[in-house]
């Protein structure tokens, strides 16, 4: 970190990133969803989802967010472009 | 008297339960209210020897609820302050020997002869957690400003609403305010907004802590020193008086020294 990052305080100082780190992991926690679960829950979601439509399986997020009282598994999906409009594309 | 039994529980290990127990409790029999502590630790018995009364045990916990003596002669009475009391935990059995409904019954008995019951719980979610928190009426959770602490805090809270004790309250010991001013600490605003739970105490990092714990004497009857009255001020607040939070004065920084001497009327 140089001098000047230091006098301008524009380091990221350990408390800001111990914070950001425990709201994960409490998530993580209350949900009782390991970032590894969430992975292959993940997986799952993209195979079950490709039978039935054409996705955009690189595009999908699946993350944990958590209200004032309610925890939500947020799903993501990006549907693949239809085949009119790859037409119209190509 | 109807005594209130008050749990003092963390999750984690090693922040501070044995010495918020004998604190709280020397802080509240030193203002007259008769006091029991229990060290519900079960084969790794400690708070004899922070409140300095190893040597004067002959009973414990154990021997009490397997009926080998009466509930008094466990009872070891602190010569410091008058109507303070100790029941030790059994070093040679482990937490299978007690059960919550003998704690229970433990402190119902105890109920009419002091105003407040303090139980130290030993760490973790088991057998001795849930032992320590059965006769509970208020469960008090002391965690540190680190993650790793923080986290098996809001596990225990949890467990403790599902127990049906919730809510509880907050200690967070161990705080090094010159660490929280510069950034590098977590800060009680920060572990409030995670955990969403009443603070009653917030007590700094102090060397007397471990000199107070060599002698034997809790340093909450030291009154010069920052934790010890902290420790006091949690007495105060469970005893129902609205204390404030005195800022923990850290280290004052050099832009603050120079604008304490450029302010009109200097310091
Ligand atoms: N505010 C403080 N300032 C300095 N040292 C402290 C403070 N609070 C506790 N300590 C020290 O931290 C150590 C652990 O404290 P204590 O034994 O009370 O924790 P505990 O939660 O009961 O541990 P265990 O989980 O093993 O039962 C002790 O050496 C104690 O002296
Ligand atoms: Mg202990």
């Amino acid at each position: 970190m140089s001098l000047r990052d230091r006098l301008f305080g524009r380091e990221r100082r350990s408390a800001q990133t111990a914070r950001k780190r425990l709201q994960l992991v409490l998530i993580h926690d209350r949900a009782g969803l390991s970032p590894g679960t969430l992975d292959a829950l993940k997986d799952d979601l993209v195979a079950a989802i490709s039978r039935h439509v054409d996705i955009d399986a690189s595009g999908v997020h699946v993350t944990l967010r958590s209200d004032r009282d309610k925890q939500r598994l947020v799903a993501d999906i990006p549907l693949a472009p239809s085949r009119e409009r790859r037409r119209e594309l190509g | 008297m109807t005594a209130k039994v008050v749990t003092i529980t963390s999750g984690k290990g090693g922040v501070g339960k044995t010495t918020a127990t004998a604190n709280i409790g020397a802080a509240l029999a030193a203002v007259g209210h008769p006091t029991v502590c229990i060290d519900a630790d079960i084969g790794l018995r400690n708070l004899d020897v922070v409140m300095g009364l190893e040597n004067r045990i002959v009973y414990d916990l154990v021997d009490v609820i397997e009926g080998r003596c009466k509930l008094r002669q466990a009872m070891i009475k602190d010569k410091r302050v008058a109507d303070l009391y100790l029941i030790p935990a059994a070093q040679t059995r482990d937490k299978t020997s007690v059960s919550p409904q003998d704690m229970i019954r433990l402190c119902d008995e105890l109920r009419s002869h002091c105003a407040w019951i303090i139980i130290d719980s030993p760490a973790g979610i088991e057998r001795g957690f849930r032992n320590a928190i059965a006769p509970a009426d208020l469960v008090l959770i002391i965690t540190n400003p680190e993650i790793s602490a923080v986290r098996d805090a809001d596990r225990i809270i949890g467990l403790i609403e599902a127990e049906g004790k919730g809510p509880g309250k907050l200690i967070i010991n161990r705080v090094k305010p010159e660490m929280v001013k510069r950034g590098d600490m977590l800060g009680e605003d920060d572990i409030l907004d995670v955990l969403a739970i009443e603070l009653i105490g917030l007590v700094p990092e102090d060397d007397r802590v471990i000199t107070a714990a060599n002698q034997g004497t809790p340093v909450a009857l030291d009154d010069g020193s920052r934790s010890g009255s902290a420790f006091r001020d949690i007495a105060r607040r469970l005893d129902g008086e609205d204390v404030p939070f005195p800022p923990l004065d850290g280290q004052v920084g050099l832009l603050e020294r120079i604008a304490r001497l450029v302010r009109p009327g200097g310091e």
